[in-house]
């Protein structure tokens, strides 16, 4: 399947990742050709496999819903670019 | 003192020849001393180091050691370390010290082991040659124009030039093998499942895993037995019970089945390194094994089945750095969707972009049943061909690569060309299956290594085997010139 720079932007933007007006081309070739590698699995006949999510099979666990940690809230937001009064802080969403 | 396995260090400490605080301290000269050619490490607390050989001092004094208390090791800069800057080799965790430690390292913690520093690696583990690190490439001991593997190259170039005796690393299509490979030291990949993921930074959660770096079969045993056990804050992790993996070391190999796939000595594998990987064959078979031919017919859709698989799990796993809870933000973001796309153009590297945006487009609506369904579909395939082989053989054995370590540069303009560095490593994450890298010859001076593939859970058979081959060849004990 071949990819056009209006797609990669498309993508780009569902990744939520910025790309410069002059390396779109560039990014544009490099994912065309390994799409163009990965395309050699359109050709295998899969009608009857089923997908396979985990190496074992297996599914993940799912245990009490019970209270396990301690609450380490300041250690979190120590970390954090930009908090203020215990919340983080992003650019206004709503005017 | 640098020449010392873990095995000999442990039992040095252990008889009180020397202690951790002097073999710590002989670590990091070593470290500050000659890293500058190798650029092996992202970061090195000294103080806290040797405040830790000191615990173990005390501890031992106190009667109160256990199997690894003293000896030195270095973490890949993938696993999380409770006030020592976790990195993931990327601008965007540049300013991240984690309030936890990752269980690989509680588990090493409690086993006595002391942290060195945290080892240089491929940007979020994406790399075959540690060239995408934000804190610049890792030189190969052996030859400091050549690459030293990928992505856990900071590890093995470290263990490979004596500036540790042994180091953590993560695999999710090659990424201990490869590099231990390429830098002549000895590691294993478990079993999916077998080594804990909490505080492992996520990159393909179906594929990823944890496991030792170090000169011998022996060490890796050591190392594993401490890393690997069930971990309740692990969903993925297994409930099996584990192994005392140096139980079975001094096994005999009479009667071993060794499959040999013919796809993995066909084309693209270099002449020389094919002739290293059949002495180390006919030395097993010395030992009493015999070497079967099996096939995995499927071999040739492993490189295109994981590049779906691995980007679209690392799109979706690296979907939490947006600059609000911590790692970089940007200056001044004129709204969130500002915040968000120039956080992370800016935070992460190229490699680490074309993977995020080919899995976002292998997940988006109207090509996720065409790209990663269909992967899912064939992992099946491929996966089954390692059961079928099974069957007749006990383990399979190949080459780790298909040639020594490439120079520095020679690939790294060409994303394809680098992901079939992997072609024979990348099925064994899909399959889930334990795998190693043992060191097996060298062509024009540079290691190449010999894989070992079990079957799920067998990981003591891989190091029997691997440790038999140690008793009867010195490939492991071989050191780069240059470094005393």
């Amino acid at each position: 399947m071949a990819i056009d720079q209006h797609e990669i932007e498309k993508i780009a933007q569902l990744a939520r990742i910025r790309i410069a007006d002059d390396q779109i081309g560039e990014v544009t070739a490099r994912i065309a050709e390994i799409l163009g590698m990965v395309d050699r699995l359109q050709a295998v006949d899969t009608a009857a496999v089923e997908p396979m999510a985990n190496p074992l099979d297996d599914t993940q666990r799912l245990r009490p819903d019970a209270v396990t940690e301690e609450n380490r809230r300041e250690d979190f937001q120590a970390i954090a670019p930009a908090v203020e009064d215990g919340l983080y802080l992003v650019p206004r969403v709503i005017d | 003192m640098h020449d010392y396995s873990v095995a000999e260090l442990a039992q040095g400490l252990r008889e009180g020849r020397f202690s951790s605080v002097e073999v710590t301290r002989a670590h990091l000269q070593r470290i500050a001393a000659l890293d500058e050619r190798f650029n092996s490490f992202i970061s090195v607390d000294e103080s806290a180091a040797l405040a830790e050989a000191e615990q173990a001092d005390a501890r031992r004094a106190a009667g109160e050691a256990s199997a690894l208390t003293g000896v030195p090791i270095a973490h890949k800069d993938i696993f999380c370390t409770r006030g020592l800057r976790t990195s993931c080799g990327s601008k965007m965790l540049d300013n991240f010290v984690p309030p936890y430690d990752a269980t690989v390292v509680s588990r090493l913690r409690e086993a006595g082991a002391v942290t060195l520093g945290k080892t240089n690696m491929d940007e979020f583990a994406m790399g075959s040659s540690n060239e995408t690190s934000y804190y610049g490439a890792v030189r190969n001991p052996w030859d400091t124009d050549a690459v030293p593997g990928g992505s856990s190259g900071g590890s093995a170039a470290a263990v490979a030039a004596r500036l540790a005796p042994a180091a953590t690393g993560t695999d999710t299509g090659g990424s201990i093998r490869q590099p231990a490979a390429c830098c002549g030291i000895t590691g294993i990949k478990p079993t999916y499942g077998r080594v804990s993921r909490l505080g492992m930074v996520a990159f393909a959660s179906s594929l990823d895993q944890g496991g030792p770096m170090a000169r011998s079969a022996e060490d890796c045993a050591l190392l594993l037995n401490a890393m690997a056990g069930h971990d309740p804050l692990d969903s993925t992790s297994s409930t099996r019970d584990t192994q005392d993996y140096t139980a079975q070391l001094e096994r005999d190999l009479s009667g071993l089945r060794i499959g040999l796939p013919t796809q993995y000595f066909g084309e693209g594998l270099s002449a020389a390194t094919a002739a290293c990987v059949q002495d180390a064959l006919r030395e097993l078979q010395a030992r009493g094994a015999t070497l079967v031919d099996v096939s995995l017919p499927h071999s040739e859709l492993t490189v295109p089945t994981y590049y779906i698989i691995a980007p679209a799990e690392a799109s979706t796993n690296l979907s939490r750095y947006d600059g609000v809870r911590y790692g970089h933000r940007c200056e001044d973001p004129q709204d969130l969707l500002d915040l968000y796309t120039r956080t992370r153009e800016e935070g992460f590297g190229d490699e680490v972009k074309r993977r995020i945006l080919v899995g976002t487009y292998a997940l988006s609506a109207g090509y996720y049943d065409a790209y990663y369904k269909k992967a899912q579909q064939v992992r099946r395939l491929i996966r089954q061909d390692f059961l079928d082989c099974f069957e007749q053989v006990d383990i399979i054995a190949g080459p780790t690569t298909p040639g020594p370590a490439f120079a520095l540069g020679a690939k790294s303009d060409d994303p394809v060309s680098m992901y079939l560095e992997d072609v024979y490593t990348l099925a064994v994450n899909l399959a889930g299956l334990p795998a190693m890298s043992v060191p097996a010859g060298l062509v024009e001076g540079m290691p190449v290594g010999l894989q070992l593939i079990g079957q799920h859970f067998d990981e003591a058979r891989l190091l029997n085997v691997a440790h038999q081959f140690q008793q009867a060849t010195d490939w492991h004990l071989r050191a780069p010139g240059g470094i005393d």
